[in-house]
């Protein structure tokens, strides 16, 4: 700690901490651009200058940028001296000469930190009587927007793009006023983080071109904190809605999970809500017309009255409560996960090496912050892509040690990167094929599944020879492998990644012996382990049997209900249909008309997570609450609350049938089965108030609200009431504004302060700026391995790979643009998500006479199917990679074998 | 005006046809300073340019001796970047250094390397210098040829490599910072500081940017030795000293002199004085970007402290002359058209800063210009000055505050009449407005 002298009055702050982040810190209204609390200090845009003082008796002082001053013991400096405030104001003079002041048109408009800054500038009248410089626009694809008139040049586009994402094909172009940033030409953004730029641009350059679709205003949407459902990392959302549509997606912080960002696949899924394919009315087979609940629910009642063998199908994608609710109308011993074999099995063993050990389960935040990594087997940037994003700030961290003698602050981003130049820590990837991860590796190794496996071992046994080690040759070499046992074992938080993409059990055996060998050689090893879906590790939680289990506990004609899944994807279309026949009534409540919906006899719509609670738990262990944003609009609700209905209706269910709110469901869960204990604490009851108080949903300038309805009535309707949660639908209610008073982290709505309205504001509710929001982040880890941890596992390292030469080994590949089912229903994810494919290596690609482009059929014993035919070059011979959940792909059976020929067309 | 005859040690032969090559300048001595250097230890080679006062010759001025102790000799590998970028208006005198003379060059990074405990120079040259960069490129490799660079170096164990590097023409990327980000191969955007390149410099590893001149000038310390190099001239500005003299003078050129001489001498002799029938109106003594010096100054010694205590700054020595027929409201917006198109655009106040002078300036020359017009150059140019990210910022404001500051009258003049009062035919160019 430092004291140190703001006009005249002392603080205490970090020593070292830049003035800048001090400043804000301490709750100062200190403007600036450049300066960003996730890339550091450029000391560019000149808007955070103020005077510092030598000592007591220096009255003359000098500007200098906060952001670019250490804070030492008795710095003194001045923000509101005449110079300073005088100078600041120049810069947003300046950056007003060339923007065209077209905030009325500007989708960044009443959000925008540009605003914000003029204001808290005093800058009002403008000086310049020029002409003002223009730009041409870029079409960058689905995503972004590109409106590059209103650039500040503060650079922080390039800086996230260019040197915290990686991203190689955006640029700062040419100089002085005419500095454009863009890419080359005309074209979709490569990198899937490229939705941030959204955020991180503090104008409106860029700006979300689905909003486009549905502008609405900040202060016009209602909002709530929610949950991303696209993948299992479990990112932190604000989701925002008007008119019943759901208009956008933003970053909601979590320093322990995503910080400031989202993927592009989390950012812009969210369209599947608004689509076409949604269900919001029940539906009875049979009828044209949307049925009255009480029918449908009636309807689909009736055979679970008799006790007779209901099997209730959950779901990963599926809240616990909705999980919960299933199991305790079907009983636990007629509750499937949802998962098929393969994924239930090897999902669960993840479960089981978090909950047995001995390494713990690492947040984003870990990953972030580990200073050796080994993936072994996961395409992480496919799978989990802000795991990618973590791993790739890691491997600064070995580096940043180097900065830190020369005493570079870490904070001081362009000399940071000046004196590590491209050093970069250990982190090395082994994975079937190359991964866009992989420009940041030390090493990559490219192998089949059994191969990975083997490197693993051979890496465990390197670092404790009591592990077994791997007969024959190995995909890698020995030298490799020595040098990576050492960086991990040589680290001060060694990471170890992988996960069940491939699902092969061999991988996930050798990534928890190289955890095993570390923690046996006493070092703090983590372990971050990929499951597939936004709440795998909860229904794995929960559970319940697998789909083959259910399948053959389904008697003939007993009911079927499923929820929120749609089964094709997990077993095949053919095997779904056998399940389907065998059935007598099948129940599917989703929110989308899935295939599996189509074939229901009563579908029962279902809200998605902007129209109703739940909790989610992410790959961490970390349980989430994501809040329902609106009241959708039909039949609409939660899913918990459909099998509530079917229990009351039933009888069956027992104290169950009473639960009224979601505190019911979630306190049930808690008392009955122990794992779940603290779930209830995920966020406060519906019963918390601030302030005596609810928290609104809606922000203070909402608009309309009395003229909203005026085409249908001119009474304002009630507003309804939220039984479920301590947020209210309407602006009555605590308008979170610190300081002082914020709402419990679970619960922020948005973030907004008095002269911040944009994202930026978040800096109020943290501890620290960049630190976790006061109150701790949100969500609570539910799983930490006993001590002192499980043994190893037994068994030996599986034998190497043999290709064949008529066979192909098939092992899925994934697409954050298309894998995943919710998200591929959003128009703008669609566009860029590829048609369903093979994948071959060069080699076998002449082997089997395929063209790349063309057409190939894949036979293996689930059947034939028609792929495009993609080049990989990075893969190893004998094994073919399959796009999985692709639009036109078939289910597949991963891995197997299969022939691959090419299709008649291309013969 | 009597011209002062002295020792030429710079650019003694640079008329001579064959002065570039590796023979004529070991037939006068070439190479010598290197062996020499060679039989003494680094440290010794650094107290000897230290003790010789050598300042660089690039702009500041600073104490070479004192930039290489500085490099930190705890970090492998260190590098010697010379600045070659040579852009400053009315600036040429490396150009000819390196053109006519350039074993001495290469013979002055190969020291500095041996100095600083480097193996590698890269000379970073301006874009605009293909021609210069064959001559170097080729008088490097006669000395690789001859073993003056290259492995074990006159059978010393020294080895040392020396690349040329061709910038893309940036002003900008002549500040040594940028220069070095420029020679990584990003944007020639200047780092903040610290670190200063002695620490984290190119490629993060310690490093001495040094001017093409004061490389050239390391080997007569060595040869000539400090006494000798100490005594030709005042006391803290010894040594030999390049003067580009250009402008409205009848003989202008490069001029060697030791810092003894007065800008009068160097004006008024060795460039022939102003043009038949003109009078001097104002001296720019140290290359565009440094005040205004007004004729009375002209006994100014043309030294580093000389010129500063007559408020200007020596810079990079050149000496812009602008006679009576010098409209010094179009001299400021040539200027500003050079800074603003210059300006890299990284930090507010220069790049946003620099194109609205140049709008302004513009339309006073055009004649559209208020009175009010003149209160806002001088705010923008308070509100640029000390406040950017590097030194150019100040640079540009200096055409306009020292032209304001002397010549207020022709600005309120040209508002008053709403036409420029000093057509001059030689400076017909287009007048360009916004673009
Ligand atoms: C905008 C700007 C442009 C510069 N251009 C040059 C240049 O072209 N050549 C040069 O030697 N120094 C130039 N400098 C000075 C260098 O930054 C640096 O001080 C110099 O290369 C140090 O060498 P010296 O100590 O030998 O003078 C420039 C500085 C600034 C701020
Ligand atoms: S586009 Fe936005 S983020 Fe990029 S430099 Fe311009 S204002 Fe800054
Ligand atoms: S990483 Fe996963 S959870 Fe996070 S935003 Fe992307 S899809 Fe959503
Ligand atoms: S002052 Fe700023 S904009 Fe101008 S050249 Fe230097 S860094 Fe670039
Ligand atoms: S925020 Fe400090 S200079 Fe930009």
């Amino acid at each position: 700690m430092a004291t140190i002298f703001i006009d005249q009055r002392s603080y205490d702050v970090p020593d070292g901490m830049n003035l800048l982040d001090a400043s804000l810190t301490l709750g100062f209204n200190l403007p600036y651009f450049c300066w960003h609390p996730a890339l550091g200090s450029v000391g560019a845009c000149r808007q955070c200058a103020v005077k510092q003082f030598r000592d007591e008796k220096d009255m003359r002082g000098r500007l200098v940028m906060a952001c670019m001053t250490a804070a030492a013991p008795n710095t003194r400096i001045s923000i509101d001296d005449p110079d300073a405030r005088e100078f600041r104001k120049s810069v947003g003079e300046w950056l007003m000469v060339h923007h065209p002041h077209d905030c009325p048109v500007c989708d960044e408009g009443g959000e925008c930190h540009l605003q914000d800054m003029e204001v808290m500038d005093q800058q009002t009248y403008r000086r310049y009587r020029g002409l003002k410089r223009t730009f041409r626009n870029q079409d960058l694809g689905p995503f972004v927007n590109h409106e590059m008139n209103r650039c500040i040049q503060c650079y922080r586009c390039v800086r996230f793009y260019r040197d915290y994402a990686g991203g190689r094909d955006f640029d700062a172009f040419f100089l002085r006023d005419r500095v454009f940033f863009g890419r080359q030409s005309d074209g979709v953004l490569e990198s899937p983080f490229s939705g941030n730029l959204v955020e991180v641009c503090p104008t409106g350059v860029f700006t979300d071109k689905t909003l486009k679709l549905h502008f609405t205003r900040k202060w016009d949407e209602r909002t709530a904190p929610s949950i991303c459902v696209h993948c299992a990392a479990g990112c932190n959302t604000i989701a925002g809605e008007r008119y019943g549509l759901l208009r956008r997606i933003r970053n909601r912080f979590n320093g322990e999970v995503n910080g400031y960002f989202l993927c592009d696949r989390g950012r812009y899924g969210y369209e599947f809500v608004n689509g076409p394919r949604r269900v919001r009315a029940p539906r009875i087979a049979g009828r044209a017309d949307a049925a009255a609940p009480s029918d449908a629910v009636a309807r689909a009642a009736s055979p679970l009255a008799g006790g007779s063998g209901a099997i209730g199908i959950g779901s990963p994608r599926a809240s616990l409560e909705a999980n919960f609710a299933l199991r305790a109308l079907v009983g636990p011993d007629r509750f499937c996960s949802g998962m098929g074999a393969a994924e239930h099995r090897l999902v669960s063993e993840v479960l089981r090496l978090l909950q047995e050990g001995p390494a713990p389960a690492a947040s984003l935040h870990d990953a972030a912050q580990a200073d050796a990594v080994l993936v072994l087997g996961e395409d992480v940037t496919n799978t989990a892509p802000m795991l990618a994003l973590a791993l790739r700030q890691s491997v600064r961290q070995q580096p940043m040690k180097a900065a830190a003698a020369l005493r570079i602050p870490a904070w001081d981003d362009t000399a940071v990167r000046n004196a590590l130049q491209d050093e970069r820590g250990p982190l090395y990837i082994a994975t079937v094929a190359a991964t866009p991860l992989d420009d940041v590796a030390a090493a990559t190794m490219h192998a089949a599944p059994d191969d990975l496996a083997r490197i693993g071992c051979a890496i465990a046994h390197a670092l404790d020879q009591a592990a077994p080690s791997p007969r024959g040759a190995l995909a890698a070499d020995a030298a490799l492998v020595g040098r990576i046992a050492g960086a991990l074992r040589a680290a001060e938080r060694p990471l170890v990644v992988a996960g069940v993409s491939l699902a092969s059990q061999a991988v996930l055996d050798a990534a928890a012996r190289v955890a095993h060998a570390l923690h046996a050689a006493g070092r703090p090893v983590r372990i971050a382990l990929v499951v597939p879906e936004c709440n795998s590790l909860g229904a794995a939680m929960l559970g319940g049997c697998d789909l083959d289990d259910a399948t053959a506990l389904l008697w003939p004609g007993s009911p079927l209900i499923v929820l929120e899944n749609d089964l094709p994807r997990r077993c095949g279309a053919d095997r779904a249909a056998r399940l389907f026949e065998r059935a007598g009534e099948l129940v599917v409540v989703d929110h989308t008309l899935t295939p599996t919906a189509e074939r229901a006899t009563i579908v029962l719509p279902a809200a998605t997570f902007a129209e109703g609670d739940g909790t989610y738990v992410n790959g961490e262990g970390r349980a989430q609450r994501a809040f329902q944003v609106f009241v959708a609009g039909g039949d609409v609700q939660e899913s918990w609350r459909w099998l509530r209905d079917l229990m009351r209706a039933s009888g069956r269910g027992g104290a169950a049938a009473a639960w009224e709110t979601l505190d019911d469901v979630t306190g049930a869960l808690a008392r009955e089965l122990p794992a779940f204990a603290a779930v209830r604490d995920v966020a406060p009851p519906a019963t918390f108030r601030i302030a005596g108080t609810r928290i609104a949903r809606e922000p203070a300038r909402y608009s309309g609200r009395t003229a909203r309805d005026a085409n249908v009535t001119v009474h304002e309707p009630e507003p309804p009431g939220d039984p479920d949660s301590a947020l209210s639908f309407t602006m009555e209610g605590f308008q979170a504004q610190p300081p002082p008073a914020q709402p419990p982290s679970a619960l922020i709505p948005r973030f907004w302060a008095p002269g911040w309205n944009s994202v930026q504001s978040v800096n109020y509710y943290q501890t620290v700026v960049g630190g976790p929001l006061r109150g701790g982040d949100p969500g609570l880890r539910l799983i930490e391995p006993a001590a002192p941890g499980a043994p190893a596992a037994a068994g030996r390292a599986p034998s190497a790979f043999e290709p064949d030469d008529r066979d192909w080994l098939c092992v899925p590949m994934y697409e954050i643009f298309g894998s995943e089912e919710l998200s591929a229903l959003a128009p703008s994810v669609a566009a860029l998500a590829p048609r369903a494919y093979v994948a071959l290596n060069d080699g076998d690609l002449h082997r089997a006479g395929l063209r790349e482009g063309g057409d190939a059929v894949v036979a293996s014993a689930d059947g034939t199917c028609r792929l495009q035919v993609r080049r990989v070059a990075s893969l190893p011979p004998g094994v073919a990679g399959i796009g999985v959940g692709l639009q036109g792909a078939p289910w597949m059976r991963l891995p197997d074998r299969a022939r691959i020929h090419p299709a008649e067309r291309d013969r | 005006m009597p011209v002062i005859e002295m020792e030429q040690v710079l650019i003694p032969h640079v008329r001579e046809p064959n002065s570039f090559t590796l023979d004529f300048y070991l037939a006068h001595g070439g190479y010598a300073a290197l062996k020499t250097a060679l039989g003494r230890t680094p440290d010794e080679i650094i107290e000897m340019v230290k003790a010789s006062g050598l300042r660089g010759r690039g702009g500041a001025g600073f104490p070479t001796g004192m930039k290489w102790q500085f490099v930190d000799k705890k970090i492998e590998p260190r590098y010697i970047v010379c600045n070659a970028d040579e852009s400053e208006p009315g600036t040429f005198k490396d150009h000819l250094l390196m053109e006519r003379n350039p074993h001495l060059l290469v013979e002055g990074c190969a020291i500095g390397c041996y100095a600083i405990g480097a193996r590698t120079a890269y000379i970073y040259i301006r874009g605009e210098f293909h021609h210069v960069q064959r001559h170097l490129e080729r008088a490097i490799e006669e000395a690789y040829a001859a073993g003056y660079l290259g492995r074990d170096i006159l059978g010393s164990g020294f080895d040392c490599d020396v690349f040329v590097h061709r910038g893309a023409g940036a002003y900008e990327a002549g500040e040594e910072t940028a220069l070095l980000e420029s020679l990584e191969g990003k944007r020639a955007q200047p780092r903040n500081k610290p670190p200063v390149p002695a620490v984290a410099g190119l490629y993060g590893k310690p490093s001495a940017v040094n001017n093409v001149e004061t490389l050239c000038n390391v080997p007569i310390v060595v040869s000539r030795g400090v006494e000798w190099y100490t005594s030709i001239g005042p006391e803290k500005n010894g040594g030999p000293k390049l003067y580009c003299v250009s402008g409205h003078v009848k003989r202008p050129g490069v001029y060697e002199a030791t810092m003894n001489i007065t800008l009068r001498e160097l004006v008024e002799g060795r460039a022939g004085g102003v043009r038949d029938g003109r009078t001097l109106k104002a001296v720019i003594p140290g290359g565009s970007s440094v005040p205004i010096l007004l004729p009375d100054q002209l006994d100014t010694q043309a030294s580093f402290d000389g010129v500063q205590r007559a408020g200007s700054l020596l810079g990079s020595a050149a000496i812009v002359v602008l006679d009576d027929t010098t409209c010094m409201v179009w001299l400021a917006e040539n200027l500003l058209h050079f800074y603003r198109h210059e300006s890299c655009g990284k930090c507010t106040p220069c790049r946003e800063g620099t194109d609205w002078l140049h709008k302004i300036l513009a339309r006073i020359e055009r004649g559209e210009g208020q009175m009010s017009d003149l209160d806002l150059l001088a705010s923008i140019s308070r509100n640029v000055g000390g406040k950017t990210l590097c030194a150019f910022g100040d640079a540009a404001i200096t055409p306009v505050v020292t032209t304001l500051k002397h010549f207020r009258d022709e600005y309120e003049a040209h508002v008053r009449e709403g036409r420029c009062t000093r057509p001059a035919p030689w400076r017909a160019r287009h007048l360009v407005g916004a673009h």
